[in-house]
């Protein structure tokens, strides 16, 4: 690898990290936090029939999932472009 | 056309339609026996790897524990779930890139150590068998419940079914048979959830009617559920009974151990560029989410029309599902009381599963062998009995019982099928080859990858047919240990550079060692123990979680007093986090 492409690959290694840090985050929020550890105080809101805690827990973490990896897919194919490392 | 009639029908179509595609695209290399060529389109991977991962498990009795377990069931959800995630964007695009074939072979490359792609030789055997003993079981139970045949006959057939196309079809056939089959199990799974949900709600899609209101009443579903079972003295359904340390750790060691299953990475394997490999991720889930989002609404509604319809009522008067099951052996009912009333509620009714006499009692009840509990609950029900009676407790049609009993066999088959091939794999690619026969032609370590696929077929049958007393407990195993030993392994080999070959041992030993005494001292040796002595009350299903953070820390301990990894494994390591250079099918 050149000098130029070694700083590239660097710099797109990086800012894959910090993406996948935050989903990280909101892959643990929806599901431990709102469905975990909050999910009593959650529970005394009331979203389209469901106390909102336990819908977090049965379908809503579910949801926020299957977006995010979607997301990841998306920005990534973005950041292979950017950085020029995308498969040919 | 009656019922019976009927489910020959469907089960018969479907197997035909299997076998065909296993003509259709059978293997001629060992790159299309391994990884099918890495020629998978990202929608129809995603939709295999739907198939690979929801077993019979999932599809029968997943809903059923959750109707018992309410909020508690969340652990299932969340956990199987939530491990693609991680897979997405710690997995699996940079396993694809890296191009080989196996789990241990990129264990092994990245440690430069055979001992290290050994141990996860060993581990992958292990895993993948605990696993497939399940699923051959699960075939033999759709067949003796629907096909009128017994259980072990059943389990032959499923036998020969497998056999034929994993053997014959390698990757590439189950690929392709795993769509055919993800298609069967998404609509059988779907249209009664659908009828059901209608019937309870008036609403047609399962996740909405999940929070309405219960057709009639003015309740929502769950208000009207936790409304129920305190009548009847059960713990509100939206509250469960674990504790919230338990939940985490469960949650945490299925969601990890989803993303460490053999059977699961090599799915990724098989696209054709990294790109994709991110891509039949997200398709993955998706398609796995269908189901997933529609168990916890058949549960609830199950759970529903089980409180109004069953408890209080006399014997004589119960609806009719109830005498059927009865007499399939998945409901009992134990007339404590002798006043010819049902009683229901919390606890078991008597001690372990219902074991009939011959005899019926005063109401016509098939009398029972067990031991009465002191509780005045008189009602077993099996988990299974949930998606199982579902078509007649809504009333639907024969064909929709028909397609029940397809769709129980494509989920039990498309998942052993998936295991059996990374088994056959791992014995003909990472022992043969890597280890004992190193000169080994392709062609002929293609005929060991079906010869042992074979072998593996027949083990995983008679597992299947004498099943060890332990297969329940021993999934709590399989994601214990995958969670404990490959996820941070594989990890930690993508993203440090200075994780060496010491740490990673030491990591997977320490993991491995300390989930397996724990999973055998708490489910073998002392199986009563409680919450209370269970370490920090976690249970021997979460435990994978606190393994998993012990290999992390011995691993980032030994490597620092260890020598760094040599120079071509750090480019290596740099390599694989491009996506750039994936190529097709790596040649070895």
């Amino acid at each position: 690898m050149s000098a130029s492409k070694q700083e590239a690959a660097t710099a797109y290694w990086k800012e894959n990290l910090r993406w996948m840090l935050i989903l990280l985050v909101i892959w643990f929020v929806v599901s431990f936090g709102f469905g975990v550890l909050l999910v009593d105080q959650l529970n005394a809101i009331q979203f389209f029939g469901f106390p909102l805690g336990f819908w977090f827990a049965q379908q809503g973490s579910i949801y926020v999932f299957v977006l995010e990896i979607f997301f990841y897919v998306w920005k990534m194919n973005q950041l292979d472009r950017k950085y020029d490392v995308h498969e040919e | 056309m009656d019922t019976q009639t009927l489910i020959y029908l469907f089960v018969g179509a479907s197997f035909a339609l299997y076998i065909g595609i296993a003509i259709w695209t059978r293997a001629g290399s060992t790159s299309e026996y391994y990884v099918a060529s890495k020629g998978v389109h990202p929608v129809l991977n995603g939709m295999a790897t739907g198939a690979d991962w929801m077993s019979a498990a999932s599809f029968i009795s997943m809903a059923g524990i959750i109707a018992f377990a309410g909020y508690d069931g969340s652990v299932y959800l969340m956990g199987w779930t939530g491990g693609y995630v991680l897979l997405a964007m710690c997995l699996a695009p940079y396993l694809r890139k890296f191009g080989k074939f196996t789990v241990p072979e990129f264990v092994g490359a990245r440690y430069y150590s055979q001992t290290a792609r050994v141990v996860a030789v060993i581990c992958v055997i292990f895993i993948s068998f605990t696993y497939v003993a399940g699923q051959m079981r699960g075939v033999g139970i759709v067949f003796s419940r629907y096909l009128e045949v017994d259980i072990n006959t059943g389990v032959m057939i499923g036998m020969a079914i497998v056999f034929f196309y994993s053997v014959l079809g390698g990757m590439k056939g189950i690929t392709y048979t795993q769509v055919a089959q993800y298609c069967v199990m998404i609509f059988a799974y779907m249209v009664p959830a659908i009828f059901i949900s209608m019937m309870v709600t008036g609403n047609p899609i399962p996740q909405l009617g999940f929070g309405s209101e219960v057709s009639g009443t003015g309740q929502s579903v769950l208000e009207r559920l936790n409304g129920l079972g305190a009548e009847l003295g059960f713990t509100p359904y939206t509250d469960g009974s674990k504790s919230t340390t338990d939940i985490f750790f469960i949650t945490m060691a299925l969601m990890v151990g989803t993303a460490g299953l053999p059977h699961v990475i090599v799915r990724f394997f098989t696209t054709p560029t990294v790109r994709d490999a991110r891509k039949s991720a997200g398709y993955a889930l998706l398609f796995i989410a269908v189901l997933y989002t529609t168990a916890p609404a058949v549960a609830a509604f199950a759970r529903t029309n089980l409180l109004t319809s069953v408890p209080n009522t006399s014997y004589e008067e119960v609806p009719a599902w109830f005498k059927t099951w009865e007499n399939a052996g998945l409901i009992a009912w134990m007339d404590k009381n002798s006043d010819g009333v049902i009683q229901y509620g919390p606890g078991a009714a008597f001690a372990g599963k219902p074991e009939f006499t011959a005899e019926r009692g005063a109401s016509g009840e098939r009398l029972l062998k067990n031991a009465p509990t002191p509780t005045t609950t008189e009602v077993y029900v099996d988990n299974d009995i949930m998606v199982l009676a579902n078509p007649e407790i809504a009333g639907l049609p024969g064909w929709v019982i028909a397609l029940i009993a397809a769709g129980g066999l494509a989920a039990a088959l498309s998942t052993a099928a998936g295991l059996l091939l990374v088994i056959s794999t791992s014995i003909s690619h990472d022992l043969l080859k890597s280890n004992l026969m190193p000169n080994i032609s392709e062609k002929k370590e293609l005929l060991a990858a079906r010869v042992a696929a074979g072998v593996a077929v027949v083990v995983a049958g008679l597992f299947g047919i004498y099943p060890p007393a332990f297969v329940a407990q021993v999934v709590a195993f399989a994601f214990g240990l995958a969670a404990a030993s490959f996820f941070p392994v594989i990890v930690m080999g993508i993203f440090s550079k200075k994780m060496n070959k010491e740490g990673a041992i030491a990591g997977m030993l320490v993991g491995l060692i300390f989930t397996f005494s724990y999973i055998v001292y708490y489910k073998f040796i002392n199986p009563t123990a409680g919450p209370n002595e269970w370490w920090f009350g976690i249970s021997p299903e979460g435990i994978g979680t606190l393994g998993m953070i012990f290999n992390f820390i011995a691993a980032v301990v030994v490597s620092k007093f260890t020598a760094a990894p040599p120079e071509h494994i750090q480019h290596l390591v740099e390599d694989i986090r491009v996506p750039r250079g994936a190529g097709a099918a790596i040649d070895h």
